[in-house]
């Protein structure tokens, strides 16, 4: 390869339509030796590999997928930065690989007619031509080659065809910039839209000459399946259909990898203590380091498994007609059809969701999108709900069959889904006040999941989430341990500041359980118990439950946990265990009056269903929206509606005659 | 006034589903009708109203052989003649 008068290492960008196989073909040609982070103050991905060459490597850029290059949206501004050399950090690329579609060849031809502009080298990469083939079309590579003045090379990413033709190709054209095949002689009555005009104008002229279509029957497949997938009635009970079985997929696969990574970080710990002298360093690493973020990494595998299956969604195309299906009933709160998944996605977690809103557009549909997400009920209030209605609720029926606790759980979820919906509405009528989004999507066709594709895709993007997050949720874990670990409360002096403490149990339970129990409740996150209860003791919670919600910020299921240290049960006590079920049942606050009536548990569910308990969300929203103003108001929002439902419950269920 | 009448013909939304129609003019807010052209719905290219979602919006057509969906509010302001 001639690289004579060049940097030693070559920069080439591959840049094309969404759904042109563009990552099928940057992985097939990087390997594994990729690089995924996001262009500064962007949530644009910015995706590099190393491309190896004849002689050396080349640095590969992955521009976002994109239809033009008029910087009306921000990837296009990235992908237009990256071309002209003005993206910081990314030096100008030599050749540019623009990926075409061989089944879509006009509209994917409209950026190629833009990239010549830029008087960079380009080699078409031409793909699907096997599917193109298959349906009878032909093609006629040289002439297409010719009458865009540049080299076209046919490639199948799959089957290795054409890799060595691309790198020829490239070799090829360095240092000999494009001509722009064709004249910009649009009339001044047409405007800035004569270019638009010229150049497809010019593409017809192409794909007259060089293609040879089959009566363009070649959309029949995709066209029969989508009479049944967006059909006006099964279209919408298959899309159920779906989800359903996504949704029961991540809970039964993902329990095995959970369990492990749970006991695995428990392991750890116990290795790291044995291991260590006893001190706050070594409680620090395992009670602060590991349990915390061992706590959000257990999560992992759900997180994957809900990032493998919006990934196989959405290069089956399937996502694209969920959007279509549901745009209508989304655009009723004014959101947008695409704003679905995201919003499916976070019953599961939602750091998915929210890592998944990139697909919407408008900044503000999107930030609306990740306002609400964290109200669908995710999987990590299960627990809470579970230890509520196991506490409380267990056995009793309403109408004599229907089981209290599944109605109560339907209520949680249903109570997340109306005050979501509530709260859209009245963000898209004020501070995120917009025209309705226009919606302008292609339906792509139906193709089945490139395996690889979507299994890098499901790592990558786990990857990015235990980057983005891992920081914030590191910090938050250490302040946590610190609020619950200082000050110190000294074993044999237990009782002295307890006494001036007032309603410290010192009883016959193990002397350890009851040391942690003390050390708890002597601590900053037990004084800040004591702090917030005036604002809680209206919701019917005193200062122990205080404790437990204050750490469970840092996930919503540490509640359980908290509340057995608290309740001086050991810690290792799950939703559904007697021992702590009876502690709570029998707790008694400082007064002398029972803590938990059926009426409490009920208010502390609906609050977890409105409350933003979880640091690996807010770590997430801090980084997908750049701004912690946007994050504290989401903080803010949805603590305070918490804090109301729950006091409109708690007061309202008294004045019923209720608890 | 009858001139009024007659210039204001027909937009993407008066074309019945499985019928095809040709595009005349793409008016409306600048950027998203930049966008349905830079999508290829230019005057002059014929376009299929493919189907209606299930709410009875969007709608799905297919132009230059593929497929595009739009909001009716979009597909309004497609001037097309038959």
């Amino acid at each position: 390869m001639k690289q004579n008068g060049h940097k030693s290492q070559l920069t080439i960008a591959l840049a094309g339509n969404p759904n042109a196989g563009k990552t099928t073909l940057f992985n097939s040609l990087t390997g594994l030796k990729q690089k995924v982070a996001n262009y500064p103050g962007v949530t644009v991905e910015r995706k590099q590999g190393s491309w190896k060459l004849e002689n050396g490597h080349a640095n590969l850029i992955d521009l976002p997928g994109l239809y033009s290059l008029d910087a009306t949206s921000v990837d296009e501004q990235i992908a237009r930065d990256v071309i002209t050399g003005e993206q910081a950090g990314v030096p100008k690329p030599d050749v540019i690989i623009a990926v075409v579609d061989a089944t879509n060849l006009e509209r994917n031809l409209y950026l190629v007619t833009q990239i010549f502009e830029f008087g960079i080298p380009v080699v078409i990469a031409l793909t699907m031509i096997d599917a193109f083939e298959k349906q009878k079309h032909e093609i006629d590579l040289d002439k297409l080659s010719e009458l865009l003045k540049t080299p076209v090379v046919a490639i199948n990413a799959k089957t290795g065809r054409g890799k060595t033709q691309l790198l020829k190709s490239v070799g090829e054209v360095l240092d000999k910039p494009p001509t722009v095949p064709f004249e910009m002689n649009g009339n001044a009555e047409d405007g800035q839209n004569a270019k638009i005009f010229a150049r497809y104008n010019f593409i017809s002229e192409v794909v007259q000459e060089a293609v040879k279509h089959n009566d363009r029957k070649e959309h029949r497949v995709s066209e029969k399946i989508d009479r049944v997938l967006t059909h006006k009635v099964f279209g919408l009970v298959i899309l159920v259909a779906v989800l359903l079985l996504v949704f029961q997929t991540i809970f039964s696969w993902a329990s095995l990898p959970m369990d492990l990574l749970d006991k695995g970080f428990g392991a750890l710990g116990d290795l790291v203590r044995s291991e260590m002298p006893p001190g706050i360093l070594t409680d620090l690493i395992v009670d602060g380091i590991i349990a915390g973020v061992g706590g959000v990494l257990v999560f992992l595998p759900q997180i994957l498994l809900l990032f493998l299956f919006i990934s196989i969604l959405e290069d089956t195309g399937y996502l694209a007609r969920a959007a279509f299906l549901l745009d209508k009933l989304m655009s009723r709160v004014g959101l947008h059809g695409k704003a679905f998944l995201p919003l499916m996605s976070s019953f599961a977690c939602a750091i998915p969701g929210i890592m998944a809103t990139r697909t919407i557009e408008s900044r503000r549909d999107r930030f609306a999108t990740i306002m609400i997400a964290p109200l669908m009920s995710c999987s990590a209030r299960l627990p809470v709900y579970t230890l509520m209605i196991a506490a409380f609720f267990a056995g009793r029926k309403v109408l004599g069959f229907i089981s209290l606790g599944a109605v109560l759980m339907l209520a949680m979820y249903a109570l997340g889904i109306i005050v979501a919906i509530i709260v859209a509405f009245v963000l898209k009528r004020t501070i995120l006040k917009a025209p309705p989004p226009p919606f302008v999507m292609e339906l792509p066709p139906y193709r089945l999941p490139n395996i690889r594709t979507v299994v890098q895709n499901m790592f990558t993007r786990g990857w990015l989430f235990v980057k983005r997050a891992g920081t914030v949720i590191l910090a938050i874990s250490i302040i946590l341990w610190a609020l619950t670990y200082f000050p110190r409360t000294a074993v044999q002096t237990v009782d002295v500041p307890a006494a001036a403490n007032g309603g410290v149990f010192v009883g016959t339970a193990l002397p350890e359980i009851s040391t942690e129990s003390e050390q708890l409740r002597n601590s900053f996150a037990g004084k800040l118990g004591h702090v917030i209860e005036p604002v809680i003791r209206p919701l019917g919670f005193d200062w122990k439950i205080g404790v437990a919600l204050i750490a469970s910020f840092a996930a919503r299921e540490v509640l359980v946990s908290t509340l057995s240290i608290i309740y001086n049960v050991g810690k290792d006590q799950d939703a559904q265990s007697e021992t702590l079920i009876s502690a709570i049942r029998e707790a008694k606050s400082d007064d002398g009056g029972v803590t938990w009536t059926p009426l409490t548990a009920v208010t502390l569910m609906v609050f977890f269903v409105l409350a933003m308990q979880c640091m690996s969300t807010v770590a997430i929203v801090r980084r997908e929206t750049n701004s912690w103003a946007w994050t504290f108001f989401m903080i803010g929002y949805m603590t305070g509606l918490a804090w109301i439902a729950a006091f409109i419950t708690f007061q309202g269920g008294r004045l019923l005659g209720f608890g | 006034m009858f001139s009024d009448l007659l210039s204001k013909g027909y937009t993407l939304t008066n074309v019945p589903v499985g019928s095809s129609a040709r595009v005349v003019a793409v008016n409306g807010n600048s950027r998203i009708s930049r966008r349905l052209m830079e999508m290829g719905v230019i005057p002059g290219v014929s376009v299929e109203v493919v189907k209606t979602a299930p709410f009875g919006d969007p709608i799905e057509i297919r132009v230059r052989g593929y497929s595009l969906a739009m909001r009716k509010a979009e597909a309004d302001s497609i001037d097309v003649s038959f």
